[in-house]
C-alpha cells in the first residue's frame, strides 16, 4: 500500500506545534547573551540557572516580537494575559518548572494560508505563546547518544531560558491526499513570515526552529482516529516524510484492525520513518499555575495597532507580485514553493538569468541533487549567482546543455568558479572549423556506407555521423557547427 | 561607651558619626556579646566576623556612609549572601555559597551596615516556632525553655539579646511579626513589592516580603527606609518611592487617625492576657488622640485555610529546583543510581518533615481536578480578603489587633500538632493576603512574657504603622527582657 492509497481510503488530520527560538540579544528572562554555539555554560546566571532566590524579568523585546508574529498570523493579541508555571522535573530544566503560558495566552485565533499544488490551504492557528527554552543534555558513554546505555549526562544551561514561541494549529482537516505536503508547505511559509519578520534566524538545522507533528487517520465520515505526536521534525523536508510515514504506518496498523497507541514517537532522519517514544496519557500533570514571580502583560493597544501597521508585506503577497513580474504561473510558484527554491530562482534571476531557465535549472538538475543529497536545495554548495554565469555561458554559446550539467556538478563538487571549472575540465564548446574539420572529415573517413546514404538525400542520416564527431571530441563540439559542416562536406541541404 | 550592645541603632549611628565610638569598635562589642550568649539563644547559623570587620572598618574609614553607617545587623538566613553560607534553615543547602548578593544584602552592604552573620529560622521559612530549623531550635532570650516565634525567630531572638540592634527578617505568613510579638521586639513587614524579593529564597513568592526587625519603631524606620524601593531585577518590585517612613516615627502623632478594631481578630482564640494588653493599647492609642471604632472583615475568617493553599501550592513549585543536580545536597550518587533515583533520595533526605508536608500539600492543591477546588477557591477567597481590606479603608485610617493568640509557648509544646502551629498566624496572614504593610510592636507582658500589638495599614501606605508604632512607643515604653539566664539564674539549657 502506498500513501496515495492510503489517503484514497482514510482522511487524515494534521496538527504541528513549532518552536522557535526568537533573535533576541537577551534572554526571555534574564540578561544573559543568547548567540547560537558558545562554549557551554558561559552564557548562564542565577536566573536562567534556577538558583535560590533569583528572579525572572520579562523581556519587552520577546514580548513585541511574539505580538509581531501573532499579527502576521492575524491573531487576537490579549489585551491582559500571564505566564504560568509547567511544573515537571528535568534536569535540563533548572527550576523543574518552565514558565511558560497555559490558558492565557499572548495571541490567539489566526491562520496562515499556504500554497500547495497551486491552490490556497487555510491553516488555522489556535495560538501563538512565549515560554523559556530548556537546556541541554549531552549523554555521555552510551552508543546512541541517548540516555539509555549512557554512563552519564552533562547539561548546557546557555539555551535555558531562551525566548521561545510556540506557534499551535488547530487541527488541520481536509487535506485529501496532500496532508504531508501541507504540512511542509505551512512551516515552509511559516518560517518565512518568521523570516520576514525578522525575529528568528529560523534555522531547522540549528534548532532555532523546531516541529511536533500531530497526525490521526479515519474513516471518512467516521469520529476522528487516535493522534501521535512525532517530535524531533528537524527539517522542512522531514516535516513532509514525518506525516508521510505515520499515515502509512496508521493506514497499515488500521487495515489489520489493530489500535492506534496515543505516544509520542521520535522522527527517524536516517530511515525517514518514526520510532515510538513514551506513552502519552492525559494523566500527565503539570500542575500549572499563574507565574506569581511576574506581573501580568497588557499590551497597549495602541502600541498593537502600531505594530501591526509597521509589519512587513506578508511573504505571500511578495511572492504573489515577484512571480507575475518573472511571468511564472502560480502553479510554477508553488512548485518552486514546494521545493524551497523560490528565493533561489528570484535571486538567479536577479543575478541576470532569465527566469524561465533560472526556474528549470533550480526545479530541475538542481532539485534533483539536493533530493539525492537529502537536503534543501538552498545547501547545496552552488548559488544563484553561480548558476546565473552558467547560465550566461550557454547563451555565449561557451557552454552546450550537456557540458553546462558538467560545470554544475564541477562548481557542487567546489572545484571553484563555472569560469574555473570550465578552463580546469577543458569543457569550452568547441566551434572552430579548422579543429572541427579534422574531425568531421575523420568521422566521414570512418563511416563510409553513412556518407554515401548522406550524399545519396538521406539527410537524416547525418545524425550518425555528427554524433561520432561528439563522441570523438567528448562533447565539446557545438552540434550545429558540426551538422553544417557534415552536410556541406557531403555536399548536401539540411 | 558603657555597653555599646544596648544602644539603638539610632544611637549607635550616632555615637560613630560623633567619634564616640568606631564602627571596628561596635561590630566587635557585637561579636563578643554573640561569642558569649548565642551558645544558649542559638540565634545565629553563621557569624561572619571577618566580613563584618572588614566592613565596619571601611565605615570607619569614611568609604561608606549613611543614616546606619557602621550599625551591626542579623540577616535572615533565607537572604542570599555572595560568598557567605545560606541555608535557608535546611540540609539541603548546607555549605552553599550563593554566587550573588540578594538587593537587600547589597542595599545593607552599601548603606554601611554591618553583617554580623545569618539567623536561624524555620526551614525555607516554613514554621512559627523556628523548631523547623534542620539545625536546632533558638530560644528565646525571656525564657529560654520557649519557643523565639517562627520562622524568622533568629532574627528576633538576636536583636532581643543584644546580639544585633537591627536584623532583617521574612514574611510570608507572620514570620517578622509574630517572632516580634513573642520576643518584645519591632517586626514590620512592609507593602508587597516594597521590598525586593531578588535574593530572597522563594517561600511563597505572592506572599513573601522582607522586611525590619529592631527594638524600637525608629530603628525599623531607618532600616526600613534603606531596603526598601524599585529593584527592576524583581517584577513585583513597587516602581514608586518608599512611604515617608522615617519621617512618620519622628513625627509619631496620631490626633485625629482613625484606628480600627478587626471584630474577627478579637475574642475567643486569644489568650486572655493577650486580650487584656490588646485592650489597654486601644485605650492607649484613644489616650493618644485617636477614634477607634470596631470594623467587621468577614472574609478573615478563611484566611488561614486560604494562605495553607496558596503558600504550599507556590512552595511546591518553588522548592522544586532543589534536585541535587546544580548545587546544594546530592544523596545516593553512588554511580549505581539513576538520575531520578538520586533526585528522590536527595529530597526526602534534604527536606525536614514539614518542608514535606507542604510540598505534598501543594502538589495536591495543583493537581488537576483539585485545581478549581482548591487553589482556584483560595484565590477568591484572597480576592475577598482584599475587598474586606478595602472596604475597612473607606471607615479607618489602621486596623488593629492582637499579633499573636498567645505568648511564646514551651519549645516543642506544638510540634506534634501542625493546626496548632498554623493556627499561630491568625491574626497576621490576612495582610499577606492582602498585600498591605503590617507592624508588630511589645504592648506589654502577659505573666512576665511579651505580647504584641499588630497595626495594619493600606497597600503603599506604611508610613501610618510607623506613626502609630512610634506614637504607641513613647506612651508605653517597650519591655526589656530580664535575662535572668545571663548570670546563672534562669533555666539552664
Amino acid at each position: 500500500m502506498t500513501y496515495e492509497s492510503d489517503l484514497a481510503e482514510f482522511a487524515a488530520v494534521i496538527g504541528l506545534e513549532t518552536h522557535v527560538e526568537l533573535g533576541t540579544a537577551s534572554k526571555m528572562f534574564c540578561g544573559c547573551a543568547t548567540t547560537f554555539g558558545a562554549e557551554p555554560n558561559t552564557q548562564t546566571c542565577p536566573v536562567c540557572l534556577g538558583l535560590p532566590g533569583a528572579l525572572p524579568v520579562v523581556n519587552a523585546i520577546a514580548i513585541e516580537s511574539a505580538i509581531r508574529i501573532g499579527l502576521a498570523l492575524h491573531c487576537s493579541i490579549a489585551t491582559w494575559c500571564r505566564f504560568a508555571r509547567k511544573n515537571y522535573f528535568y534536569p535540563d530544566m533548572p527550576k523543574n518548572f518552565q514558565t511558560s503560558q497555559y490558558d492565557e495566552p499572548l495571541c490567539t485565533d489566526g491562520y496562515l494560508d499556504v500554497l500547495v499544488d497551486g491552490e490556497t490551504v487555510r491553516v488555522p492557528i489556535e495560538r501563538v505563546h512565549l515560554e523559556e527554552d530548556t537546556g541541554k543534555s549531552l549523554h555521555v558513554g552510551g552508543a546512541t547518544g541517548r540516555i539509555t546505555g549512557a554512563s552519564h549526562s552533562l547539561v548546557d544551561y546557555n539555551r535555558a531560558g531562551i525566548p521561545l514561541v510556540e506557534i499551535v494549529t488547530r487541527p488541520v482537516t481536509g487535506t485529501g491526499v496532500r496532508p504531508a505536503e501541507v504540512a511542509k508547505a505551512y512551516v515552509t511559509e511559516l518560517r518565512d513570515v518568521l523570516r520576514g519578520l525578522d525575529v528568528s534566524d529560523v534555522r531547522m538545522e540549528q534548532g532555532s526552529m523546531r516541529c511536533d507533528v500531530n497526525t490521526s487517520l479515519h474513516l471518512k465520515g467516521e469520529p476522528w482516529g487516535t493522534r501521535t505526536e512525532t517530535k524531533n521534525v528537524n527539517s522542512l523536508r522531514s516535516v513532509e516524510r514525518a506525516v508521510r510515514s505515520e499515515v502509512e504506518r496508521q493506514a497499515a496498523r488500521l487495515r489489520a484492525g489493530e489500535k492506534i497507541v496515543q505516544e509520542t514517537r521520535h522522527f527517524s532522519e536516517a530511515t525517514g520513518g518514526t520510532l515510538a517514544g513514551r506513552i502519552k496519557d492525559d494523566a500527565a500533570d503539570y500542575r500549572y499555575f499563574p507565574e506569581p514571580d511576574l506581573v501580568p502583560v497588557a499590551p497597549d493597544p495602541a502600541w498593537v495597532a502600531r505594530l501591526l501597521a509597521e509589519l512587513p508585506e506578508a511573504p505571500s503577497v511578495q511572492r504573489r507580485r515577484s512571480v507575475e513580474a518573472l511571468g511564472l504561473s502560480d502553479l510554477d510558484a508553488s512548485a518552486m514553493v514546494n521545493a524551497g527554491v523560490l528565493d533561489l530562482v528570484l535571486l538567479t534571476v536577479q543575478a541576470g538569468a532569465p527566469a524561465e531557465q533560472a526556474r528549470n535549472w533550480w526545479l530541475g538538475a538542481l532539485a534533483e541533487r539536493a533530493n539525492t543529497a537529502g537536503i534543501e536545495a538552498a545547501e547545496l554548495a552552488i548559488t544563484p549567482v553561480q548558476v546565473a554565469q552558467v547560465v550566461a555561458l550557454v547563451a555565449a554559446g561557451t557552454l552546450n546543455a550537456g557540458l553546462a550539467r558538467q560545470v554544475v556538478d564541477g562548481v557542487l563538487a567546489g572545484e571553484g568558479e563555472p569560469d574555473e571549472v570550465v578552463l580546469a575540465r577543458g569543457l569550452a564548446v568547441v566551434s572552430d572549423d579548422a579543429a572541427l574539420g579534422t574531425a568531421v572529415d575523420d568521422a566521414i573517413a570512418a563511416n563510409p556506407d553513412v556518407a554515401e546514404k548522406v550524399r545519396g538525400g538521406k539527410v537524416p542520416a547525418a545524425g550518425a555521423l555528427v554524433g561520432a564527431v561528439m563522441k570523438a571530441t567528448r562533447g565539446q563540439a557545438d552540434a550545429a557547427r558540426v551538422r553544417e559542416l557534415v552536410l556541406e562536406r557531403l555536399g548536401a541541404t539540411g | 561607651m558603657s555597653d555599646l550592645t544596648r544602644l539603638t541603632a539610632a544611637a549607635t549611628a550616632a555615637a560613630i558619626t560623633s567619634g564616640e565610638a568606631s564602627a571596628v569598635e561596635v561590630t566587635q562589642a557585637h561579636l563578643d556579646r554573640i561569642a558569649a550568649v548565642d551558645d544558649r539563644v542559638h540565634a545565629f547559623l553563621h557569624v561572619d566576623a571577618e566580613g563584618a570587620l572588614a566592613q565596619a572598618a571601611r565605615v570607619d574609614a569614611g568609604e561608606l556612609t549613611g543614616p546606619l553607617a557602621g550599625v551591626p545587623l542579623a540577616l535572615k538566613d533565607i537572604l542570599c549572601t555572595r560568598g557567605v553560607p545560606t541555608t535557608a534553615g535546611s540540609k539541603m543547602l548546607e555549605g552553599w555559597l550563593p554566587p550573588y548578593d540578594a538587593t537587600v544584602t547589597e542595599r545593607l552592604r552599601a548603606a554601611g551596615v554591618v553583617i554580623l552573620g545569618k539567623t536561624n529560622m524555620d526551614e525555607f521559612a516554613m514554621g512559627s516556632s523556628t523548631e523547623h530549623s534542620a539545625y536546632g531550635p533558638t530560644h528565646n532570650p525571656w525564657d529560654l525553655d520557649r519557643i523565639p516565634g517562627g520562622s524568622g525567630g533568629g532574627s528576633a531572638a538576636a536583636v532581643a539579646a543584644y546580639e544585633a540592634p537591627l536584623a532583617i527578617g521574612t514574611d510570608t505568613g507572620g514570620s517578622i511579626r509574630q517572632p516580634g510579638a513573642v520576643t518584645g521586639t519591632v517586626g514590620v513587614k512592609p507593602t508587597y513589592g516594597g521590598v525586593s524579593r531578588y535574593g530572597l529564597i522563594a517561600f511563597s513568592s505572592s506572599l513573601d516580603q522582607a522586611g525590619p526587625v529592631a527594638r524600637t519603631v525608629l530603628d525599623a524606620a531607618l532600616l526600613h527606609a534603606v531596603i526598601g524601593g524599585h529593584d527592576p531585577r524583581d517584577s513585583t518590585s513597587i516602581d514608586a518611592p518608599v512611604p515617608p517612613v522615617v519621617d512618620a516615627a519622628r513625627r509619631a502623632d496620631i490626633t485625629g487617625l482613625r484606628v480600627g478594631i478587626v471584630r474577627e481578630l478579637t475574642g475567643d482564640g486569644y489568650e486572655a492576657g493577650v486580650q487584656e494588653r490588646f485592650a489597654e493599647a486601644v485605650q492607649t492609642l484613644e489616650a493618644l488622640g485617636a477614634t477607634v471604632s470596631e470594623v467587621s472583615c468577614p472574609h478573615f475568617s478563611y484566611a488561614l485555610a486560604a494562605y495553607y493553599l496558596i503558600a504550599p501550592s507556590e512552595a511546591s513549585s518553588n522548592l522544586a529546583r532543589f534536585d541535587a543536580v546544580r548545587y546544594g545536597l546530592r544523596v545516593g550518587d553512588d554511580g549505581e543510581r539513576g538520575l531520578e533515583e538520586v533526585m528522590a533520595l536527595t529530597r526526602a533526605q534534604g527536606f525536614g518533615p514539614e518542608v514535606i508536608r507542604r510540598i505534598v500539600l501543594g502538589t495536591y492543591a495543583l493537581s488537576s481536578g483539585y485545581y478549581d477546588a482548591y487553589y482556584g477557591q483560595a484565590q477568591k477567597v484572597r480576592t475577598l480578603i482584599t475587598r474586606d481590606f478595602q472596604a475597612a479603608w473607606e471607615q479607618v485610617d489602621v486596623l488593629v489587633s492582637p499579633t499573636s493568640p498567645g505568648v511564646a509557648f514551651p519549645l516543642g509544646a506544638k510540634l506534634d500538632d501542625p493546626l496548632a502551629m498554623y493556627r499561630q498566624d491568625l491574626a497576621t496572614i490576612p495582610a499577606n493576603l492582602y498585600g498591605g504593610p503590617a507592624m508588630s510592636v511589645p504592648a506589654g507582658l502577659s505573666d512576665g512574657l511579651p505580647v504584641g500589638l499588630q497595626v495594619m495599614a493600606p497597600v503603599q501606605r506604611d508610613d501610618l504603622l510607623y506613626l502609630v508604632g512610634a506614637a504607641f512607643e513613647a506612651a508605653r515604653p517597650f519591655p526589656v527582657p530580664p535575662l535572668a539566664w545571663e548570670s546563672g539564674k534562669g533555666t539552664p539549657l
